[in-house]
């Protein structure tokens, strides 16, 4: 198992967001994490990330705790995230957002780069083409120049997925990765998902709410209802779960 | 690509050469009052262009230059002025042995006015980069105050209120404005590497900076502390320039002023910085009839403290932040016009 | 030290406490609705103390009419600020909201020096304010007394519409969420607007009663009390009213005590706020009743 999330409980204040759930992930596995809203999945989110920190629990990683880990402490061990909304650096290009993801992965030092000496000029050089790589299999990299809010919205998540990329993960998280895409794009990003756990070694855990989309790329989810864990198996047979109905019926009467 | 390269070397080559020359023609040719002006220039660009580091790119709002600059002042200063000069202005008290002792040459004394301010800077790091919120700005204001505080309050270190005269006037054209040609250079090349990225990032969107395993403290020390040194450094060329100064040399109105130059040049723009400077500092010196004691508001007491010119300031700067929140530069960069692409709005 | 000299030291270190109070109340408030470090918000304290000087030296009115003067004026001039300044920059990058806040600051302060001078001015003490009184061996003056008695009523008074009016329950949730407010029917513009007419206005008191025991007013006061009443907020927790309260309560004491049992350090005084400030951020950055906002963002 590549994640392991064990008896993880999280309170804010009075409010349980999320009670004693337990789930594991096995590598190369693409595992969504599905419920109505107000469920708890971003907060899963956070806590893998170390954002929060878990009331209860703990959750391993390659069956190492993460606990006490600072969030980009656990980016470098190999977790990468998007989040729900888009948040691409505004002022900088494409090529930099990417190059971003790099940053913990470029070997030169302060004084180097402000010296300018050799090793600064190399791994910028090696840095640069590994981006350039990344984009250019998102098909983007005709982009890297531009601002990168001046994208299509669609683009703009590829540019997202591509820095996630560019930190080397093991692990990628993503947040609603369809969210606001019409179905010619979530066709598109489904593939783009199943192809890049083949080329890139990846595990995938998602939170999707378009469950065609869930059904097409999910070897298994997980459905959370107000913080519990109802249902852990195959996303056909989760629509079928008398408790995931009743529970998303309830979300759509309380819309 | 590799020729576009090449032709912004050129063209940096050709800059700095340029530079180097006006430094030389200026110091050799131009009158004293000139040369005053441009060493003041150059001070301030070193101070601006440090100062755009932590607040344009970093994107931490700071209020710390009036601080460091007085440290480096009084590092430089003490460093410079041998025991017998001391032993002869120390009126209040009588200077501890160690104060006496301390003495380098002025490449020294920069350098040491630079990594103290610096080391300052790292303690500050702590209590205000580890928790998120605006601290920073409080705490350095705060700070500002503690400095003329200890200043005042330790006259066998600082000779309180009197401050230190006499200071070797070390500083000229070579000095400030070959300082502040090695900073901008040290600023452009730390912004254009991936500590510039990340403090890019930090500021666009902290979270995500992190999502992308950015150490953000770090980071954001990082940018600090360079700040920092530079200021100063500052400092210690200001002390060698004036020749003599006191507590009340490095008030709030100095971070302010900067405030200002980086606010008008573009938050984060280090040709912007460069550009403010100018202005503000020609500006300043053509505003100075508004601090005349001129009475048309018909009352008695404005005397011959800058007023008037302060209010000014004040208004360009809120006005710009209303009206036109991108200043000159915006977050360009020189190299960025030479480019046929669209800028940042 | 003898018991009196000590309970000397608690009034007087309750009266500064109290001063500091009513000062940070409307940082952390301010704080609250918008994640603003107010720097104007000191300069509106010295504002206020002004207008109660003008209120009794030109205009000759009675103390409490000047002091009505000034409570009116300075959360007039609260709301007037956000309006014109900060509420056009909401949605612009924080860092240019907290230089607007530096510019009005400046511009407060350099615009009294400007047409009022920089020369400290005596305040027209009211001699009833000034009337000394012994109680037991215990000697204050009016003020001082009436000073801590102000701000306690005041306090309740804003716990009480924080906790028990609509306004204050959507003054609360606006810390927390916008969205909540919005969902409330009430217009958050509103609401950060009386926020600013509260802080301002209590901070008018705060200024007066300033004025009324160091008896000088004068154009850059603002700013280290400023300085102070922040580090107050901070102390006991930003965004929390009654932490503001005890946070001024905490740096006023200090201020008195440690001078009145180490007179050495009186050349630092001005510095111990700033090292509760340091203190604080180190080891409690959530202060002593603060809710961390910071976990709100995701």
């Amino acid at each position: 198992m590549i994640l392991k999330v064990d008896k993880v409980t999280k309170n804010f204040g009075g409010v349980t967001a999320i009670k004693e759930t337990s789930f594991s992930v096995a590598p190369k596995e693409i595992y969504g994490l599905i419920g109505p809203n107000g469920a708890g999945k971003t907060t899963m989110f956070n806590i893998i990330t170390g954002n929060y920190e878990a009331s209860e629990g703990e959750v391993f990683f390659r069956n190492e705790t993460l606990h006490g880990l600072k969030p980009h402490q656990i980016v470098r061990r190999g977790v990468a995230r998007t989040f729900q909304n888009i948040r691409l650096f505004k002022s900088m290009s494409v090529l930099d957002n990417v190059l971003i993801g790099f940053d913990f992965q470029a070997r030169y030092s302060f004084a180097e780069s402000i010296l300018r000496l050799p090793r600064f000029f190399g791994e910028e050089k090696r840095i640069r083409a590994k981006a350039m790589e990344i984009l250019k299999y998102l098909g983007i990299e005709k982009f890297a120049e531009h601002k990168a809010t001046d994208l299509s919205y669609g683009q703009q998540r590829k540019v997202e997925i591509a820095r996630a990329l560019a930190t080397n993960p093991e692990l990628l998280l993503l947040d609603e990765p369809a969210a606001g895409m019409n179905p010619a794009e979530t066709k598109e990003l489904a593939d783009l998902i199943y192809k890049a756990r083949e080329d890139f070694d990846l595990t995938v855990l998602l939170i999707e709410h378009d469950m065609k989309f869930v059904n097409q790329l999910c070897d298994r989810v997980l459905v959370l209802d107000y913080g519990k864990s109802i249902f852990e198996g195959k996303p056909s047979d989760a629509i079928k779960d008398p408790e995931v109905v009743a529970a998303y019926l309830g979300d759509f009467i309380h819309d | 690509m590799g020729f576009i390269i090449k032709k912004d070397q050129w063209i940096n080559l050709a800059i700095v050469a340029a530079t180097l020359w006006f430094i030389w023609f200026a110091q050799t040719h131009l009158d004293e009052y000139t040369v005053r002006i441009l060493n003041n220039i150059a001070i301030f660009i070193i101070l601006a262009v440090s100062y755009n580091l932590i607040n344009g790119v970093t994107g931490q709002f700071s209020l710390e230059p009036n601080g460091f600059v007085a440290i480096g002042a009084y590092v430089a200063a003490l460093l410079l002025l041998d025991a017998d000069a001391k032993e002869y202005q120390y009126d209040i008290e009588s200077p501890y042995p160690w104060v006496l002792a301390l003495q380098a040459n002025f490449v020294w004394a920069l350098f040491f006015a630079g990594t103290f301010s610096a080391l300052l800077a790292l303690a500050l790091s702590f209590p205000v980069f580890r928790v998120r919120g605006d601290y920073l700005a409080i705490v350095t204001l705060g700070f500002g105050f503690i400095i003329r505080i200890l200043a005042i309050n330790n006259p066998e270190i600082t000779n309180g209120s009197l401050g230190l005269n006499d200071i070797p006037e070390f500083s000229n054209l070579y000095w400030t404005g070959g300082v502040a040609l090695l900073a901008v250079i040290a600023i452009l090349n730390i912004v254009d590497s991936k500590f510039g990225r990340a403090m890019k990032a930090i500021r666009d969107d902290e979270d995500a900076a992190i999502a992308m395993g950015v150490n953000t403290f770090k980071i954001k020390t990082m940018a600090f502390c360079t700040s920092a040194f530079l200021e100063g450094v500052g400092g210690g060329l200001l002390a060698a320039l004036l020749t003599s100064i006191s507590p009340d040399l490095f008030t709030f109105f100095l971070t302010f002023q900067l405030l200002i130059i980086i606010v008008l040049g573009g938050l984060g723009s280090t040709t912007g910085a460069i550009i403010g400077t100018v202005l503000v500092m020609g500006g300043s010196e053509w505003m100075r009839f508004l601090d005349e004691p001129m009475n048309i508001f018909g009352i008695v007491e404005t005397p011959a403290m800058p007023g008037m010119r302060m209010v000014v300031f004040s208004i360009i700067l809120i006005f710009v932040m209303l009206f036109a929140r991108e200043g000159i530069m915006g977050k360009r960069e020189l190299k960025d016009l030479f480019k046929k692409k669209r800028g940042e709005s | 030290m003898d018991f009196l000299t000590f309970m000397q030291q608690m009034v007087n270190g309750f009266s500064l406490g109290s001063m500091y109070a009513l000062i940070a109340i409307g940082y952390t408030m301010v704080y609250g609705v918008l994640r603003l470090i107010n720097f104007a918000h000191g300069d509106i304290m010295m504002v206020g103390a002004f207008l109660g000087y003008f209120g009794i030296a030109v205009l000759d009115l009675p103390f409490a009419a000047a002091a009505l003067l000034a409570v009116v004026g300075s959360a007039t001039l609260g709301m007037l600020t956000d309006k014109i300044a900060y509420k056009p920059l909401r949605n612009a990058p924080k860092i240019s909201l907290l230089i607007t806040a530096i510019g009005i600051s400046f511009f407060l302060e350099n615009a009294f020096n400007v047409f009022f001078g920089g020369v400290p001015r005596a305040f027209p003490v009211p001699d009833y304010m000034s009337h000394i009184l012994n109680l037991g061996g215990l000697v204050f003056s009016v003020s001082s007394l009436l000073v801590p008695i102000v701000t306690l009523i005041l306090l309740g008074g804003i716990l009480w519409v924080l906790f028990k009016t609509k306004y204050g329950m959507a003054i609360r949730a606006l810390a927390f969420d916008v969205n909540t407010v919005n969902l409330m029917g009430i217009d958050a513009n509103r609401i950060i607007m009386i926020v600013f007419g509260m802080g301002s206005a209590l901070a008018a008191v705060g200024g007066v009663f300033w004025a009324l025991n160091y008896p000088t007013v004068e154009p850059m006061m603002g700013v280290l009390i400023g300085l102070k009443a922040f580090a107050a907020a901070v102390v006991g927790g930003i965004g929390s009213v009654t932490g503001a309260v005890l946070g001024g309560f905490i740096i006023g004491f200090t201020e008195v005590v440690v001078i009145a049992f180490m007179p050495e350090l009186g050349g630092y005084k001005d510095a111990f706020a700033f090292v509760f400030l340091i203190l604080v951020l180190l080891f409690k950055p959530t202060g002593i009743l603060g809710y961390d906002f910071e976990k709100s963002r995701f």
